[in-house]
């Protein structure tokens, strides 16, 4: 069986990003791009599936600009067969991502797409469940273990309060969570090899997608600041402070 | 038209993410209107008719509504969509995993984790783990919108007097099935509604001091307990305690931060909590910037000592 997985081109988690001074949003020149966490854990699911004898192909996809290509050739040195851009340098927002998914779910008929449960630039966390949507497939989100067995997927999702354990007929779509596995280091062996694999382009007209933005962004501003406190000397202090400064005990 | 709001609810009683998000319903619309979608919920129903501000409650009641599954639940919203102009989930990991969904089927896009109203089509939201905040305007015609709780005050839990309707309860999808869940047991009050939070870090050192320093201090200050994303990595505590971007999101009276070093991620999980107190050794570390009271000490004797002076 086939297995999909979307990756996407992020600011690094390590970055904190700045919001540019005339507020139409965030600074991200010359600051490290990397694949989304929640997209590499993802990868690292669908290839370990294949490892185990599961899955026979692991297709790697990103919608974006010429630069998602690296995102992809990451994908494929932690185990993708081959990847599929879709190319374009409009803004894509999480609908307009999840319709050209949806195309390429038409087309390559995968029996799993694994994605992240977020990304960590718009934090919208909806792309996945969009996608599920659209094709009509279950869902299970924020997956913390996936089983397949015969034709269903077993996974058990993080959820308030606990764990809860889904059954789905396959095909369908499983969003990650972070504690899903633990992404392996890419080799340089790897590295090499993922530059030889395929890679095929494709625009969202081909895919007959209209990814025309429906959110305006007026602006983006600043959070307000948080100024620091004080600090105290010691605990009796502390709960001084607490009792008849604060009032919050 | 009106406003619909997603009840989070366990059939018996409502979660209190549905007040706030009542709230920020009321912001979008003067006629809101609750759903909830359960199996034998007619509590939770009549819960939802005594909140201050709803005009109805549309109680949808059926098997295929038992375990909250995505699929069912989004039908059961779409079925009754074309009445509203914004359908608003609390961003609770139910609401999360249901409203995609219901936006997907509609072709509008979603506004996620909104913190605030500006006008009925105008929303802030943050992006980037909280370091700035977008304000968006949305042109489709229904908004589906998921609510930060921590951003809006909880709207009275009494005092309203709505109608109750009952609608269909949509059939099952037929592809998936609820299998089982694992509730965490817990007498403590549950992080996103505790008044105060204590959170440990990974300067604890072992699930063993985790316990034997953090508990006794929740109990006395009858709190939440939470921790960072490296304790719970370590597995010092259990994964549904994690504070941080993609973890909880956390907005309580008082929190404690103990042996928390104040990573971004962290940060952007609790840093709108009313006053922060933190406790570290290290006094260069990032959580004293955004604290209102910085203890520079070693936790394993401060945190004992705090839990007598209390």
């Amino acid at each position: 069986m086939k297995v999909l997985v979307p990756v996407k081109r992020v600011v690094d988690y390590n970055v904190k990003v700045r919001v540019k001074s005339d507020q139409t949003g965030v600074d991200i020149a010359n600051v490290k791009m990397s694949m989304n966490p929640f997209d590499e854990i993802a990868i690292e699911e669908a290839v370990r599936l294949k490892e185990k004898g599961v899955v026979t192909e692991v297709i790697a996809v990103s919608c974006g600009d010429a630069k998602c290509q690296e995102t992809l050739r990451t994908a494929m040195a932690i185990g993708a067969d081959r990847g599929i851009l879709v190319e374009t340098d409009a803004e894509l927002q999480p609908l307009a991502v999840a319709k050209l998914l949806k195309a390429l779910v038409d087309k390559e008929q995968p029996s799993l797409v694994i994605l992240g449960k977020q990304a960590i630039d718009d934090d919208a966390n909806q792309t996945g469940q969009m996608l599920a949507a659209l094709a009509d497939l279950p869902q299970a989100t924020f997956a913390s273990k996936v089983e397949v067995a015969g034709d269903k997927v077993n996974v058990t999702r993080e959820v308030d309060g606990g764990l809860e354990t889904l059954s789905l007929t396959l095909p369908a779509i499983v969003t990650t969570d972070l504690r899903l596995n633990e992404p392996r280091y890419v080799t340089l062996p790897n590295i090499m090899k993922a530059k030889k694999k395929q890679l095929d382009t494709v625009k969202p007209e081909d895919l007959g997608v209209d990814v025309t933005p429906r959110l305006k962004t007026l602006k983006v501003s600043e959070p307000p600041k948080r100024g620091a406190g004080i600090k105290v000397p010691d605990v009796a202090t502390l709960v001084a402070k607490l009792k008849t400064e604060a009032k919050v005990i | 038209m009106s406003a619909l709001v997603i009840a989070e609810h366990d059939n018996q009683s409502i979660k209190p993410s549905t007040l706030n998000t009542v709230t920020a319903a009321l912001a979008c619309d003067a006629e809101v209107h609750v759903l909830v979608a359960g199996h034998n919920a007619q509590a939770a129903a009549d819960a939802a008719a005594k909140i201050a501000g709803v005009k109805k409650v549309i109680l949808a009641d059926g098997a295929s509504l038992a375990d909250g599954l995505a699929e069912n639940v989004a039908a059961q919203v779409l079925a009754i969509a074309g009445n509203y102009g914004h359908i608003l989930f609390p961003a609770t990991a139910g609401g999360k995993n249901v409203a995609p969904r219901v936006a997907a089927k509609l072709d509008v896009a979603q506004i996620s984790d909104i913190t605030k109203v500006d006008a009925a089509d105008t929303f802030e939201r943050p992006i980037y783990a909280g370091n700035a905040i977008a304000t968006v305007q949305s042109a489709d015609k229904v908004k589906v919108i998921t609510v930060r709780t921590t951003g809006f005050d909880p709207a009275a839990a009494d005092g309203g007097s709505a109608t109750v309707e009952k609608a269909d309860a949509v059939a099952d999808s037929g592809k998936s099935s609820f299998v089982g869940r694992e509730v965490t047991k817990s007498d403590r009050p549950e992080l996103t509604a505790a008044k105060i939070i204590v959170s440990g870090g990974r300067a604890l050192g072992s699930a063993e001091k985790f316990n034997e320093v953090m508990t006794p201090l929740a109990d006395k200050l009858s709190a939440g307990l939470g921790a960072s994303r490296a304790a719970v990595d370590a597995g010092y505590a259990p994964n549904d305690w994690q504070v941080g971007q993609t973890g909880k999101i956390v907005a309580p009276q008082l929190y404690v931060a103990v042996g928390i070093s104040g990573a971004i991620q962290h940060l952007a999980g609790m840093k709108d909590s009313k006053v922060i107190v933190a406790i570290n050794k290290d006094e260069e570390a990032p959580i004293f910037s955004v604290a209102d009271y910085g203890l520079v000490a070693d936790l394993f004797t401060a945190v004992p000592e705090l839990v007598k002076a209390l």
